[in-house]
C-alpha cells in the first residue's frame, strides 16, 4: 500500500509538531494579551490626558478603563450587575431556543417537501430585509412591557439565520450521497436520518451561532425600550442619569458574555463536526 | 438458443431506450449478462454507458424496454445491486469503518457485528489499520478501496461500477484492477464495469460492450477468452486493444470533437 508510508518527521509542517504548536499557540496569545493592553493603553492616555492635560471635553464623557473597573465593582456589590446579566441571559437563552428550535424544524420541514417551499419562501423573502427591530414597537404592544416580549422578539430575530442556513444546507446535500446510501438499501426515512441531516449539519451550526450572536445584538435594544433589568436597561438608565462609567460598564460586559459564548459554541461545533478536521495524519 | 439464455441470464435489458427531452441517450440495447461474469462497458461520454449503469442500478427508469434483475424487473435502487462511483461517495462524516458498516447497520445488525463486518471488509481491501479515520484523511485510492468494501460488506450479487478509477493515478488505478479482480475471484459477483480506457476493459472483462455513440448503442459485443492474470504486453492483448481503438475512434469522430 504506496499510501501508508509513514511520513518522516520532517515532513510534518511545523505547526502540528506538538512542541512548535504550543509555542504557536502561546505566541499567538501573547499578541492578543498585547493588543488588549495596548488598546487600554491609549484608552487610558486618551481618558486622563483629557482630563488634567489638554481638557479638550469635558472628562465625564469618556472616563477611564480604571473607574469603569471601579463602576463594576459597585453595581456588583450591590448585586445589581448580576441581576441584569442575568436577566439578559435569560432572556437570549429562552428566545434562542425558540428560534432555533422553530428555525431547525420549519427549515428541515420546507427543505425537504417542495409544496411547503413554495408557500413558505416568498413569506420568509418578504419579512426577512426588514429589520427586525422595526417590529419591536409592535411586539410591545402585542406582548406588553414584560419578559414575552423580549422573548418574542429574539426568537423573531433569531430564527432567520436559522431557518435560512438550515434550508441551504438540505438543499446542497451531494446527490451522489444519497444515491450511494440508497444502494446500500436506505428508505426515504433513513435517506434523511443517516445522510440529509449529517449533511446538513454545517450549515444549520452556522445558523445557529449567526442567530445566537444575533440573540445579543437586539436584546439590548430590546431593553432599551422597554424593561426594568437588563444589561441594556443598565446602559440606558446609566444615560438617564448620566453615568457613562456605568455606560460603558455594561457595554464591555455584553462584549465579555458574548465573547465567552462564541468559545463554547466554536467548541461545540469543532466536536460535533471533528470529520471536517482534514489533514493527513 | 434464446431459451438457453433466458435460464442462465442474471441481468437482462431488453429493448431499453433513454430519452433526456429531445435527445436520446440510448436506443433499444438489448444484453444478456451471464451470473458472476464481469461485463465492461466501453465507449466514450456520451455513448450512455452511465446511463445504462444508472438503469440497471434503479437510479433512472428506461423510456422504453425493461432492464430484469433474476427475472424481476427493476423499480429503484436495492441493496442486491452495491454500487461504486467514480467520486468515491463516501460520507464524510463517518470513519472509515462506519462507512463500511453502513449497509449491515441499515440491516439492524448488532454494533459489534457491524463492526465485524467492516473490520473484515477493510482488510479485504488493504485497509486493516484505518478503520478510525475520516475519508477527509484518506488519499483518492484509500477513498476508493473503502468505497469498494462498503459495497461488498452487504455481500450484493450485483456489483456495478462507475469509472471506478477514473479519477486516480495511473499506477494505483493498476494496482487497484489487480486488487479487484482478485477480490472478485474470491467473492463472485455479477460485474458490470463503466469504462473509456481500453486497455482496463481488456485487463479486467469477461466481455466488453463497445458502445456507439448519437444515438448511444451497443455496437459490438466482445467475448474475451484470455486467461487471467492478463499481460498488457502480450501480443494477443495488444491485438484486441488495436482492434478495440478502431471501434472506438470511429464513435468518437461522430461526435465531431478529435
Amino acid at each position: 500500500m504506496s499510501e501508508a508510508i509513514p511520513l518522516p518527521a520532517a515532513a510534518i509542517p511545523a505547526a502540528r509538531r506538538p512542541s512548535t504548536r504550543w509555542r504557536a499557540a502561546f505566541a499567538n496569545g501573547g499578541m492578543r494579551v498585547l493588543a488588549i493592553l495596548l488598546f487600554l493603553a491609549i484608552w487610558t492616555a486618551v481618558s486622563l490626558g483629557n482630563a488634567y492635560v489638554w481638557k479638550f471635553f469635558n472628562p465625564i464623557l469618556l472616563p477611564s478603563p480604571l473607574a469603569v473597573l471601579k463602576a463594576g465593582i459597585d453595581l456588583a456589590e450591590s448585586g445589581e450587575l448580576q441581576r441584569d446579566i442575568f436577566a439578559s441571559l435569560s432572556r437570549v437563552l429562552q428566545g434562542f431556543a425558540i428560534a432555533a428550535i422553530a428555525g431547525v424544524a420549519v427549515g428541515l420541514a420546507v427543505g425537504t417537501w417542495r409544496p411547503l417551499e413554495k408557500l413558505v419562501e416568498p413569506m420568509i423573502e418578504l419579512l426577512r430585509p426588514i429589520p427586525p427591530l422595526a417590529f419591536l414597537p409592535m411586539m410591545v404592544l402585542w406582548f406588553g412591557i414584560g419578559e414575552t416580549s423580549k422573548i418574542v422578539f429574539i426568537a423573531y430575530a433569531a430564527f432567520f439565520p436559522v431557518f435560512t442556513t438550515t434550508v441551504e444546507g438540505i438543499k446542497h446535500v451531494d446527490p451522489v450521497l444519497l444515491r450511494a446510501a440508497a444502494s446500500l438499501g436506505a428508505t426515504r426515512t433513513e435517506l434523511f436520518r443517516y445522510v440529509v441531516l449529517p449533511a446538513a449539519l454545517p450549515g444549520i451550526i452556522t445558523g445557529l451561532r449567526l442567530g445566537f450572536g444575533l440573540s445579543f445584538f437586539v436584546i439590548v435594544a430590546a431593553e432599551f425600550i422597554a424593561a426594568d433589568s437588563g444589561l441594556g436597561y443598565l446602559i440606558n438608565d446609566a444615560r438617564t442619569f448620566f453615568m457613562v462609567s456605568n455606560m460603558l460598564l455594561g457595554a464591555v460586559v455584553i462584549g465579555l458574555i458574548g465573547f465567552l459564548f462564541n468559545i463554547l459554541l466554536r467548541a461545540a461545533e469543532n466536536w460535533l463536526l471533528r470529520w471536517r478536521q482534514t489533514g493527513r495524519s | 438458443m434464446d431459451g438457453n439464455v433466458v435460464t442462465t441470464a442474471k441481468i437482462r435489458i431488453r429493448g431499453v431506450s433513454k430519452r433526456f427531452g429531445d435527445a436520446v441517450a440510448l436506443q433499444d440495447v438489448g444484453l444478456d449478462l451471464a451470473p458472476n461474469s464481469f461485463t465492461c462497458l466501453l465507449g466514450p461520454s456520451g455513448c450512455g454507458k452511465s446511463t445504462l449503469l444508472n438503469m440497471i442500478a434503479g437510479f433512472a427508469e428506461p423510456s422504453a424496454g425493461q432492464v430484469l434483475v433474476d427475472g424481476q424487473p427493476v423499480h429503484g435502487p436495492s441493496a442486491d445491486r452495491g454500487v461504486v462511483f467514480q467520486e468515491y461517495a463516501l460520507f464524510p462524516w463517518r470513519t472509515a469503518l462506519d462507512n463500511v458498516a453502513f449497509g449491515p447497520m441499515l440491516r439492524g445488525r448488532s454494533r459489534a457485528e457491524q463492526r465485524e463486518i467492516g473490520r473484515r471488509y477493510l482488510a479485504l481491501v488493504g485497509l486493516a489499520g484505518h478503520e478510525d479515520k475520516y475519508p477527509g484523511n484518506l488519499s483518492g485510492g484509500m477513498k476508493q478501496r473503502v468505497a469498494i468494501a462498503r459495497a461488498l460488506a452487504n455481500d450484493p450479487s450485483v456489483l456495478l461500477m462507475d469509472e471506478p478509477f477514473g479519477a486516480l493515478d495511473a499506477q494505483t488505478r493498476e494496482v487497484l484492477q489487480e486488487e479487484l479482480l482478485a477480490i472478485w475471484e474470491r467473492h463472485r459477483k455479477t460485474v458490470v464495469f463503466v469504462t473509456h480506457s481500453i486497455s482496463e476493459s481488456i485487463f479486467l472483462a469477461d466481455r466488453i460492450v463497445v458502445m456507439a455513440t448519437r444515438p448511444g448503442a451497443v455496437k459490438e459485443v466482445i467475448d474475451l477468452d484470455l486467461p487471467r492474470p492478463r499481460d498488457r504486453s502480450d501480443p494477443a492483448f495488444t491485438a484486441l486493444e488495436r482492434r478495440i481503438k478502431e471501434l472506438v475512434r470511429a464513435e468518437v469522430q461522430k461526435l465531431g470533437v478529435t
